[in-house]
C-alpha cells in the first residue's frame, strides 16, 4: 500500500530511488529519509527492542526518534543509525536492529576530517529564529556561522505548510539564507549539529558532508567532518522536541508524535497510516488532526486529557468529521504488530472504549532543547506551564532564542532571535545596521500552554518511559521504592535517557514519574547533566585523518633513507624511527645482534645517534647552572673536554643523563637521552625562568641541527684517520672525553671521544644536511675492515655488558644515583645541586633499597625474560611472596659467550656472590649476583 | 672528497605541487640563527648589524635588508628571535653578531629546521585544518609570525603574504608535515 | 578545549601549555639548613584548594615562557595571568 500523497512535500517525485530494507526491495524519492520512506511504503515496525524483543517503529521525524534504530549495510557498514536521520539514496542496504549493530571489519574507506573555524558569532540552528538571529548578526558585519541539523534551513517551519507574511514559508527562508551565504563572512553549515559546547565559546560540530550521496560520495571529499568552531557569541536557537505521554503498551508501531506525523506530511509528503487516533494534552496536535484529515486519513477521536477542548479548533474538527473528546486519555493499546486498536477511558476513571485505527499520534507538549545551553554551564529553571525545564539564566556569552526557551508563537521566536543575534553581535563589537522584519505566520494553532501530564496510570510494566532502553514505569517505580531520590542516580539505576538518543524524548516524563513517585516538586530537582555529544558521533569522525600514517608523527633522521635501504628493522623510540637491527637474510634478532655486536668488539660498528638531545648554553653563569643540574661537578671542566653527568629531580631520584662538552669557556653543548630532550631542556628552562632568572644563562635546543655518528670499536680510530685526514687520532693528540673541531668527508665536524661500549670510540656530528654523505663516506672508508652498522639493540648489549644504565629502562623514577652504583658521578664537594638534599633523607639512606646488579643464570643459555620478578628461595613460598626486584635488561652476549642480565634488587650490592631465583614459567631459574660491570672491568680496551 | 647536503624534504622535490589546493616549495638550507637577547639597546645594535630592526611586537616578524642580503627576523618569544637569511651566511652572519657585545647567545640553527612556502587560494582552508590560530587577515594579517601546532607538529607560521605562508618546522618532523599537507589537500582536489 | 591566554601570545588552546604545579613555591635557599619535614614539605606537599589557586603554566608549543596563572579549581576558569616575578593580582571567584 502506498501513503506517499500526490502532492506536497520537498522531495523529487520524478527521481526514483531503489533501496533494501530487511531484505525487501523499496522505492522512495531524493529528499526522503529512510523513514519517511519506509512510511510511504506502510512499513512502520523498524526493529525490536533491546531487552523485550518488542516491534517498534517510529516516533519522531527527527534525531529525538528513540526507536528507528537501523543498520547500514551497504554502501559500507554503519551501525546504530536513525532511520529518520539517514537520507536516502540508491542502492541503500540496510536492516532494523534491536538495539545493536556490527562494525565493519573491514576499514573504512571515506575519508573524514576536521577544521578549524572563528566566528564573531555562532548560531545554532537555522529555524525562524535562528535564521532572523544570524541575519541579524550578519549585517551588522561580524563574522557569522550558522549551523543546522537537516539538510535544508527552516527548522519547525519545514514540517507544517504556513504561510510568512503571505506566501509559503519556504520562500522566506530562501531569502533569508540566500542573503545569509551572499554575506561576506558568513558561513551556512547544512547537515551539521552543534553537538558539544565548551569553555572560552568552543564548540563541536559534526557535518554530514557525503552521506547522503551514498555510492556516488565522491572518495576525495571528507565524508563527515568534524567542526572546531571557537565563537565570541553564540545564539542557541536549538528548538523544542514534542514529547510523548506514557500509557499501557504505548510502545506498538504505529504509535508517533503528532508533529512528526505532520512533518511527514508536510516535509516528505507521506501519511502515517489510513485511520489515526489523536491523543494530546495541548493545542498542537489538532493542527496535525486537521491538516492530515484534509490529506484523506481517516481522524475518527482526538482525545483530549484536558476537561476542555480549545472551542475554535473543536468546531474545526467538527467540521470535518472529528469527534473530540475531552477529559479523556488513552489508557493502553492493542495489535500483534502495529497497533489496531486504541482504549480510550476518562481521565481518573470511568468506562473505556475501544477504538480500531492503524495509528496513534500523541503530543504531551514541549521540551525546549537545552541540551547545548545547560553543557555550557547555563542554569535550567522548571517551567511548571510548560512541564518543561528551560534556560533560567543569561549568560554572558551565549544566549537563547525560539522555542528554546519555551516560546511556541512564531513572530514571537522571530523576535527573540532578533534581539539575541543583535545583542551577540554588540557584545563581539559590532554595531547591528537596520531591524530584520520579523515574519507574520497565519497558523490556526494559538499557542497555548496545555496539561502537564506524564502519564496515565495502566500496567506499570508495559509503561515504557525509555523505548530505547525498555524502561518501564515499574523501573522508575522500583528506583524510587529503593530509596533513589537524586534523578542523576534513578537515570543509572533505570538507564534512561542513556541510548542514543539520551533522553530527548523521556527525560522529562522520568523526571516528572519521579517527582510524583516522591511527592516532591520538579522546580526543586535538579536535571540530569546534559554531556556532549548532542547525537551520536562516530570514532571515525573524531579520529578524522589522525590515522595510518598520520596517526602519529613518525620522526626520522637525516641518514633514515640509508637505513631503510639497507634492510634496517626499526624500533619506534618516542616518536623517533630508530635502526633497532640490520638483519641480513636468513637473520633473527638474535643473530643479527650477535653478529654486530662481535663485529663491533673485534672491529669497528656505527651506528646513527642523531636522535640524542642537544642543548647549546652560553653566558657567563652556564658553569654555575649545570652544577645545579647535574650531580658532579660541571664548572670544573677544562674547555676541550667533555664530562659524564646525572641529572636527578628534587626528590633525588635519576630524570637522565648525558655527556657535558665545554665549548668554551662561556659555553657547553649537552646531550640528553633520546625520549627526554624536550623535557630536559623544558627543566632547563623551568629553573631558568622561575627560580634563577639572575642567572645568565641560554639554552638553545640543536637535536636536529646535528647528525650524530657514534664509529666504534678498535678500528675506529683506522676509519676516522682515513676520512679526517687533517685531523691527529692518535691517543696522545685525540685523549679519552675530549673533542676536537676537524673535517670529516670534507664538511666541518665535531668529534668527540666518547664511548657508550667501553671499545675506543668517536662521536662524530656534523649538520643535519651532511649526516647522510657522512655516513656513506664513513661506511666507504670503513668497508676494509667490515664496518658495521648497528642498531638499538646492538647498542643496548653493548653497554649493558658495560653495566651502563639506560634512563628509563635501569630506572623508574625511584632510583638514585647511588642505587645505580654511580656515587663516583654525585659531587661530594658542591654546597647544593639539585637532587642533594634528598640523598641525606632516612628513606635514601636505608640499606635495603632496590640497586643495579649483574645477573648471571647459572645455565648460560637462558635467557630471562625483561620484567621477570626475583625471589630468595629455590621454591616460592606461599602467598605473600616477597619480590627482592625485577630484571631490567637481558641480553645473550657474544663477548661473553653466555646470556647476562641486569637488575634491580635489595640490597644489591651486598648480595654480590649470592644466588638468588628468578621465576620463569613454572620453574625457578637460579642466578649469581655479579656486579653490574660484566665486560672489560679494567677498561683496557678503550684507548684501542 | 666532499659530502653533499641533502635536505629534509629532498624525497619530497618533485611532490609539493599540490595544486589546484596551493602549491609548496621547499626552501633549503636557509641560514638560520637563534638569538637571545633581552636588552633593548643590544637589541637594536644586533638589528643595526644585520640592517634590520628586531621585531617589538610579539608575533611578528620583521625583514630587512644589509650587509647579508635580505634577513627576517622571527619573534619566538620575548628574549627569542631567529635570524633567517639566504643559504652559507650562517658563519659570518654568527661573526657579525658575536661582535656586538651583549649578553644572551647566538646559535647556529640552521639545520634544526626546514622551510616551507606555502601558496594558493585554498592555503588558509587546508592550515585551517590542522592550526587553531585564526589566520583571517583580520587576525593574522602579512607579518604575523605564530608559533603553534599543524596537525601534531610545532611549527613557525610567518605571514608573508595575502595568500602566502612560510612554515618552519623541525627537520625529523618535515616528512610528517609534508605527508599531512598533501593528504589535507586532497579535499581541494590534488592528486595524493 | 580551553584558551589560556599566554601573556605574551594571547589566548591560545590548551594543548599549546604544559601544566607546572603550584606557583609561587620557591627553592629554598640552602636546602642543608631545613629539616627532613621542611624538606619533605617542599618536595612532596602542595596545596589542593577548591577555588581560585596559583599556578604555573609553560607556553610550550608557542613562547616557551613560563607564566603563573590563577584557576578556580572548580570551573577551571582561568581568572588571571600574570608573569613570573610579579605578585598575584587580587581575584574574585
Amino acid at each position: 500500500m502506498n501513503y506517499r500523497t500526490p502532492t506536497g512535500g520537498a522531495i523529487d517525485r520524478n527521481t526514483v530511488l531503489r533501496f533494501t530494507f530487511n531484505g525487501q526491495s523499496y522505492t522512495g524519492h531524493p529528499g526522503d529519509t529512510l523513514a519517511s520512506a519506509l512510511l510511504a511504503n506502510g512499513v512502520h515496525e523498524v526493529g525490536s527492542s533491546v531487552k523485550l524483543g518488542r516491534p517498534r517503529g517510529i516516533v519522531a521525524a527527527g534525531s529525538e526518534d528513540p526507536t528507528s534504530l537501523v543498520q547500514i549495510e551497504a554502501p559500507f557498514p554503519e551501525p546504530m543509525l536513525l532511520a529518520t536521520t539517514v537520507e536516502l539514496y540508491d542502492g541503500l542496504v540496510a536492516r532494523g536492529l534491536a538495539g545493536q549493530g556490527r562494525l565493519a571489519n573491514e576499514p573504512d574507506p571515506a575519508r573524514y576530517d576536521a577544521k578549524h573555524e572563528h566566528c564573531d558569532v555562532l548560531v545554532v540552528g537555522a529555524g525562524p529564529a535562528g535564521l532572523v538571529a544570524a541575519l541579524t548578526a550578519a549585517r551588522s558585519g561580524a563574522r557569522v556561522v550558522l549551523v543546522d541539523e537537516q539538510n535544508q534551513a527552516g527548522g519547525a517551519l519545514l514540517g507544517v505548510d504556513e504561510y510568512l507574511d503571505d506566501r509559503p514559508s519556504a520562500e522566506w527562508v530562501a531569502d533569508v539564507v540566500a542573503e545569509l551565504k551572499s554575506t561576506p563572512g558568513v558561513l551556512v553549515l547544512e547537515r551539521t549539529t552543534a553537538f558539544g559546547m565548551y569553555q572560552d565559546g568552543f564548540v563541536l560540530a559534526l557535518q554530514k558532508r557525503t552521506d547522503h550521496l551514498g555510492f556516488a560520495a565522491p572518495a576525495s571529499v571528507a565524508r563527515q567532518r568534524v567542526w572546531r568552531i571557537r565563537t565570541r557569541q553564540t545564539v542557541l536557537a536549538t528548538g523544542a522536541h514534542e514529547r510523548p505521554v506514557v500509557f499501557a503498551d504505548n510502545d506498538r508501531p504505529g504509535i508517533m508524535l503528532a508533529s512528526s506525523a505532520r512533518t511527514f506530511r508536510h516535509r516528505y509528503g507521506v501519511l502515517p497510516g489510513s485511520r489515526a487516533v489523536v491523543f494530546t494534552t495541548n493545542d498542537s496536535a489538532y493542527c496535525a488532526a486537521i491538516d492530515l484529515a484534509e490529506s484523506g486519513v481517516d481522524i475518527p477521536l482526538i482525545v483530549d486529557a484536558r476537561a476542555s477542548a480549545p472551542s475554535r479548533l473543536a468546531t474545526e474538527c467538527a467540521a470535518r468529521g472529528i469527534e473530540v473528546r475531552a477529559g479523556h486519555v488513552v489508557t493502553g493499546t492493542e495489535g500483534s504488530g502495529r497497533v489496531t486498536d486504541v482504549h480510550v477511558a476518562p481521565l481518573g476513571s470511568g468506562h473505556a472504549d475501544t477504538v480500531v485505527c492503524d495509528t496513534l499520534l500523541v503530543s504531551g507538549g514541549w521540551n525546549p532543547v537545552v541540551s547545548l545551553f545547560s553543557q555550557a554551564r547555563g542554569k535550567l529553571r522548571y517551567d511548571s506551564e510548560l512541564g518543561a525545564f528551560v534556560p533560567g539564566e543569561e549568560l554572558e556569552t551565549v544566549r537563547v532564542a525560539g522555542s528554546a526557551t519555551g516560546e511556541l508563537d512564531l513572530t514571537a521566536c522571530a523576535r527573540q532571535g532578533r534581539n539575541a543575534g543583535a545583542a551577540a553581535a554588540i557584545a563581539a563589537g559590532f554595531t547591528p545596521s537596520g531591524q530584520v522584519p520579523l515574519p507574520t505566520s497565519d497558523s490556526r494553532c494559538t499557542a497555548r500552554s496545555g496539561l502537564v501530564l506524564w502519564r496515565v496510570p495502566g500496567a506499570e510494566d508495559s509503561s515504557f518511559v525509555d523505548l530505547q532502553r525498555d524502561a518501564t514505569v515499574s523501573d522508575v517505580l522500583r528506583a524510587t521504592g529503593a530509596g533513589l531520590r537524586s534523578l542523576e542516580h534513578i537515570k543509572r539505576y533505570t538507564t534512561i535517557g542513556t541510548a542514543h538518543d539520551q533522553g530527548k524524548t523521556s527525560g522529562m516524563i522520568a523526571a516528572g514519574i519521579v517527582a510524583e513517585a516522591l511527592g516532591v516538586e520538579l522546580a526543586d530537582q535538579r536535571p540530569t547533566t546534559f554531556r556532549p555529544p548532542y547525537t551520536s558521533v562516530s570514532f571515525a569522525a573524531l579520529a578524522g585523518r589522525d590515522r595510518g600514517e598520520l596517526h602519529d608523527p613518525v620522526r626520522v633522521t637525516a641518514i633514515h633513507p640509508w637505513h631503510v635501504e639497507h634492510g634496517a628493522l626499526f624500533e619506534d623510540v618516542g616518536q623517533w624511527k630508530r635502526p633497532w637491527y640490520y638483519p641480513q637474510p636468513g637473520e633473527d634478532l638474535h643473530a643479527a645482534v650477535l653478529r654486530e655486536c662481535q663485529a663491533t668488539r673485534e672491529s669497528v660498528g656505527m651506528m646513527d645517534g642523531s636522535t640524542l638531545g642537544k642543548i647549546d648554553l652560553q653566558g657567563s653563569d652556564a658553569g654555575k647552572f649545570l652544577d645545579m643540574l647535574y650531580t658532579n661537578m660541571m664548572s670544573t671542566l677544562k674547555v676541550g673536554k667533555i664530562r659524564y653527568g646525572v641529572m636527578c629531580g628534587v626528590d633525588g631520584m635519576v630524570i637522565d643523563d648525558g655527556t657535558v662538552i665545554r665549548v668554551g669557556e662561556e659555553r657547553y653543548l649537552v646531550t640528553t637521552t633520546t625520549g627526554n630532550a624536550a623535557k630536559i631542556l623544558d627543566w632547563m628552562e623551568e629553573w631558568l625562568q622561575t627560580e634563577w632568572p639572575h642567572l645568565d644563562v641560554h639554552c638553545t635546543s640543536v637535536t636536529e641541527h646535528w647528525a650524530t655518528i657514534p664509529l666504534v670499536g678498535p678500528r675506529s680510530r683506522d676509519v676516522l684517520a682515513a676520512v679526517a685526514p687533517s685531523l691527529d687520532v692518535s691517543n696522545e693528540a685525540f685523549e679519552f672525553m675530549t673533542w676536537h673541531d676537524t673535517e670529516v668527508a670534507g664538511v666541518p665536524a665535531r668529534v668527540c671521544r666518547i664511548s657508550f661500549s667501553g671499545e675506543l670510540a668517536y662521536e662524530i656530528n656534523v649538520t643535519a644536511w651532511h649526516g647522510l654523505a657522512v655516513w656513506e663516506a664513513l661506511m666507504a672508508a670503513g668497508a676494509v675492515y667490515g664496518i658495521t652498522p648497528y642498531g638499538t639493540e646492538t647498542m643496548h648489549v653493548l653497554r649493558a655488558e658495560k653495566g651502563y644504565p639506560i634512563i628509563g629502562q635501569e630506572t623508574d623514577a625511584t632510583v638514585t644515583p647511588q642505587d645505580l652504583g654511580m656515587s663516583w658521578a654525585v659531587s661530594k664537594k658542591k654546597p647544593d645541586f639539585i637532587g642533594k638534599r634528598s640523598f641525606a633523607r632516612a628513606e635514601n639512606n636505608r640499606t635495603d633499597r632496590k640497586q643495579l646488579v649483574g645477573l648471571l643464570p647459572v645455565d648460560p643459555s637462558v635467557l630471562l625474560p625483561e620484567g621477570s620478578q626475583i625471589v630468595e628461595t629455590d621454591r616460592l613460598p606461599e602467598p605473600p611472596v616477597r619480590m627482592l626486584g625485577h630484571v631490567t635488561s637481558s641480553y645473550p652476549s657474544a663477548a661473553l659467550g653466555r646470556t647476562f642480565a641486569l637488575a634491580l634488587v635489595r640490597s644489591g650490592h651486598e648480595r654480590i656472590g649470592e644466588t638468588l631465583y628468578v621465576p620463569v614459567d613454572d620453574s625457578l631459574v637460579p642466578v649469581t649476583v655479579t656486579d653490574s660491570v660484566l665486560y672489560d672491568k679494567e677498561g683496557a680496551r678503550r684507548d684501542g | 672528497m666532499t659530502a653533499d647536503p641533502t635536505s629534509p624534504l629532498a624525497a619530497w622535490t618533485d611532490r609539493l605541487t599540490f595544486a589546484p589546493a596551493l602549491i609548496a616549495s621547499e626552501r633549503p638550507f636557509l641560514s638560520q640563527l637563534t638569538v637571545r637577547v633581552s636588552d633593548p639597546d643590544a637589541v637594536a645594535a644586533l638589528g643595526s648589524a644585520l640592517g634590520v630592526v628586531f621585531p617589538s611586537v610579539p608575533c611578528t616578524f620583521t625583514t630587512g635588508s644589509g650587509p647579508f642580503g635580505a634577513v627576517e627576523v622571527l619573534w619566538l618569544g620575548p628574549d627569542e628571535f631567529l635570524v633567517v637569511a639566504a643559504p652559507d651566511l650562517q658563519l659570518p652572519i654568527e661573526d657579525a653578531l658575536r661582535a656586538v657585545p651583549f649578553k644572551g647567545s647566538v646559535v647556529d640553527t640552521s639545520a634544526q629546521r626546514t622551510t616551507l612556502v606555502l601558496e594558493g587560494s585554498h592555503v588558509r582552508d587546508v592550515l585551517a585544518h590542522g592550526c587553531s590560530v585564526d589566520l583571517h587577515p583580520s587576525s593574522a594579517p602579512v607579518g604575523t609570525c605564530v608559533q603553534t601546532l599543524l596537525a601534531r607538529t610545532g611549527i613557525i607560521l610567518q605571514v608573508t603574504g595575502p595568500d602566502r605562508f612560510t612554515i618552519l618546522v623541525r627537520s625529523s618532523f618535515a616528512q610528517y608535515l609534508a605527508a599531512w599537507l598533501s593528504d589535507a589537500c586532497v579535499e581541494y582536489g590534488a592528486v595524493p | 578545549m580551553q584558551l589560556i591566554p599566554c601573556p605574551w601570545c594571547g589566548p591560545r588552546e590548551e594543548a599549546e601549555f604544559h601544566y607546572g604545579g603550584q606557583a609561587h613555591v620557591a627553592y629554598p635557599d640552602d636546602p642543608s639548613a631545613l629539616s627532613d619535614e621542611e624538606w619533605a614539605q617542599y618536595v612532596f606537599f602542595r596545596d589542593n584548594p577548591s577555588g581560585p589557586f596559583a599556578e604555573r603554566w609553560s607556553h610550550n608549543a608557542g613562547c616557551r615562557r613560563w607564566f603563573n596563572a590563577v584557576r578556580d579549581t572548580r570551573s577551571h576558569d582561568l581568572l588571571a595571568v600574570y608573569r613570573v616575578g610579579e605578585p598575584m593580582p587580587e581575584v574574585t571567584a
